[in-house]
């Protein structure tokens, strides 16, 4: 499996990572190697075999549905890079950068 | 004797007697700290001022005869690991000006007895890596021999109990990342069972895989720090309800007759150092003598665990990492637009190896490969687990190196991902099967840089595999 540089920024593109051309041209290489090595599962037969997504075999861990207080509000909210009062403040979700807050 | 070369045992019964107090303690590691950081690099934060303010807190507590175990004993911990109102940056520069409101679980309990943080120590950036090169505040060196590496990803965290900086240390392991380090710079780690110790307050990097666990200079420290640690967790969903052991009573006692599977695999790997494989016989033999029996078994799923771990890791991780997007904490690029928020901030927050592990796992995610490599990969992970799980019932431990080679020259595996992931080989599989490994340093070679031995052993051994340790001899 070998990713062409357009394939690299696409996938940097969902996720959401921005590349140097010089960082496109290395990942287009070691992930193609990455890829092709872990092609060696391909040497085993899987079929009929679970797949394991976890194992401690807990299941349905649950708590008590109740509301709780956030101890450190204003911590929190000291860490946030932009705030407005009590609230984050982001670039608008769905508006051109004009709209920007 | 310097009270910080102490052994948390030793530091205990001094503190205990009063010969000396937790000031002392905490002055001796810091000045270390000083003198050797500037050189080794394996601290980004030193909390020199409330390290000295929480050791005379602790010195009260001797004084109203209120002390528990870890009482004033100066630690460190991995800066992946939340400290509250302790900068934790894990090693990245998209949480370089973070500071949690919060210690995770590990970090209460251990604090809440009165023991002193000392610092954050320096790790590949949110765990990626094995070399500990992978920080954005530069790499960590092994306190054995400048030129070569700590190991990684914890590199730091060794490389502070190696050197004397603090009397133990916590950190964590997702794929070897306490073992390998420890191993390099000639420490005791272990990574417990996973669900044995909370995550709670860990910055996930692959939440199926990751384990807290301490790094100590003996394997009695170990058992006292992991009775201090282990247990259930209600923040932790994935923690399991199984009563916490007192691993030091466990320790003592023979192990005649206990079974120690070799598997083959391990020593026949191609680019296994001779030096690391002699010293490995050496113990076996040493073990043997003891009384234990000697089994050869065979793991044949080992050659496919790197593979197996680089396919659900960067998936894992590509998911997880969704939340460091420069949004609600750390450092956000000021842009124009949401996307460019997110893309830049990532850009310039992340070091080129965590940006490669989300977009391989992002592609074998996305639509079309999801069953090639994910589900491939989970189920060559059940393959793995019934691997050790058939070798487990003819075995009690297993005893294999921790890693191929000691301790490698800086920036010699720097440009070739696969043969760094491959320093990885000998502990992945444990970490995909979810069952405990401790490495517990078995000599050096001739050049003088450390071996560690593995001992693996069913999920929840630790006092087990601890007891086994402890018969290693170290010189």
């Amino acid at each position: 499996m070998s990713l062409t540089i357009e394939d690299v920024r696409k996938i940097a593109q969902l996720a959401r990572i921005k590349l140097t051309p010089e960082e496109e041209k290395r990942h287009a290489v070691t992930i193609s190697s990455v890829l092709e090595f872990v092609k060696t599962l391909n040497e085993i037969d899987t079929a009929d075999v679970e797949p394991t997504a976890q194992v401690t075999g807990l299941e349905d861990v649950v708590r008590e549905d109740l509301a709780r207080d956030c101890e450190y509000k204003k911590e929190l909210l000291s860490q946030m890079p932009v705030v407005s009062g009590d609230l984050l403040k982001v670039p608008a979700v769905f508006s051109d950068s004009e709209d920007v807050i | 004797m310097l009270l910080n070369e102490l052994t948390l045992k030793e530091a205990q019964a001094g503190l205990r007697e009063k010969k000396f107090t937790s000031v002392d303690l905490t002055q001796a590691c810091l000045h270390r700290i000083k003198e050797r950081n500037p050189q080794l690099n394996a601290f980004i934060t030193v909390c020199e001022k409330t390290a000295l303010e929480e050791a005379k807190k602790a010195d009260e507590l001797f004084a109203k005869n209120e002390a528990q175990p870890l009482t004033g004993i100066p630690f460190s911990v991995k800066d992946a690991i939340c400290t509250a109102g302790v900068l934790s940056t894990g090693a990245a520069k998209i949480l370089e000006n973070y500071t949690p409101p919060f210690d995770a679980t590990v970090i209460k309990k251990i604090r809440s007895q009165g023991a002193v943080l000392i610092g954050k120590n320096n790790c590949d950036a949110f765990g990626h890596g094995a070399s500990n090169e992978n920080s954005m505040f530069g790499p960590v060196k092994n306190p054995v021999n400048l030129d070569k590496v700590a190991g990684g990803s914890s590199g730091g965290s060794a490389a502070a109990v190696a050197d004397n900086m603090c009397i133990f240390a916590i950190a964590e392991d997702t794929g070897g990342s306490i073992r390998q380090p420890a191993s390099f710079c000639g420490v005791v780690g272990l990574r417990p069972s996973y669900g044995r110790n909370s995550r709670f307050g860990i910055m996930p990097m692959a939440s199926s895989f990751d384990t807290v666990g301490p790094m100590t200079k003996t394997v009695e420290d170990m058992s006292i720090v992991m009775k201090a640690i282990a247990g259930q967790d209600p923040l932790d969903a994935t923690t399991v309800p199984d009563s916490v052991s007192d691993y030091t009573g466990e320790l003592s006692g023979d192990i005649k007759g206990l079974r120690v599977g070799i598997p083959k695999e391990y020593f026949d790997t191609a680019g296994i150092d001779e030096e690391v494989r002699m010293l490995c016989e050496k113990q076996i033999k040493e073990l043997e003598n003891q009384g234990a029996k000697i089994v050869d078994v065979s793991l044949p799923m080992t050659k496919y665990a790197v593979a197996t771990y680089y396919v659900l890791v960067p998936s894992e991780v590509s998911s997880n990492f969704g939340r460091l997007d420069g949004v609600r904490y750390g450092v956000r690029s000021p842009e124009d637009n949401l996307f460019d928020v997110y893309a830049k901030s990532r850009e310039i927050g992340f070091p080129e190896e965590v940006k490669r592990r989300i977009l391989i796992g992002t592609y074998a995610l996305s639509a079309g490969y999801y069953d090639a490599y994910y589900k491939k990969a989970q189920q060559v992970r059940t393959l793995i687990r019934r691997d050790f799980d058939r070798v487990f019932s003819e075995v009690d431990v297993l005893l294999t190196p921790t890693s191929p080679f000691p301790a490698f020259g800086l920036g010699e595996k720097a440009s070739d991902p696969i043969a760094l992931y491959l320093a990885d080989i000998f502990v992945s599989p444990a970490s995909s099967a979810g069952i405990p490994g401790i490495s517990v340093p078995s000599g050096v070679t001739k050049a003088g840089l450390p071996v560690g031995v593995q001992i693996m052993g069913p999920r929840l051994s630790e006092g087990l595999i601890m007891k086994v340790a402890n018969k290693i001899i170290k010189k």
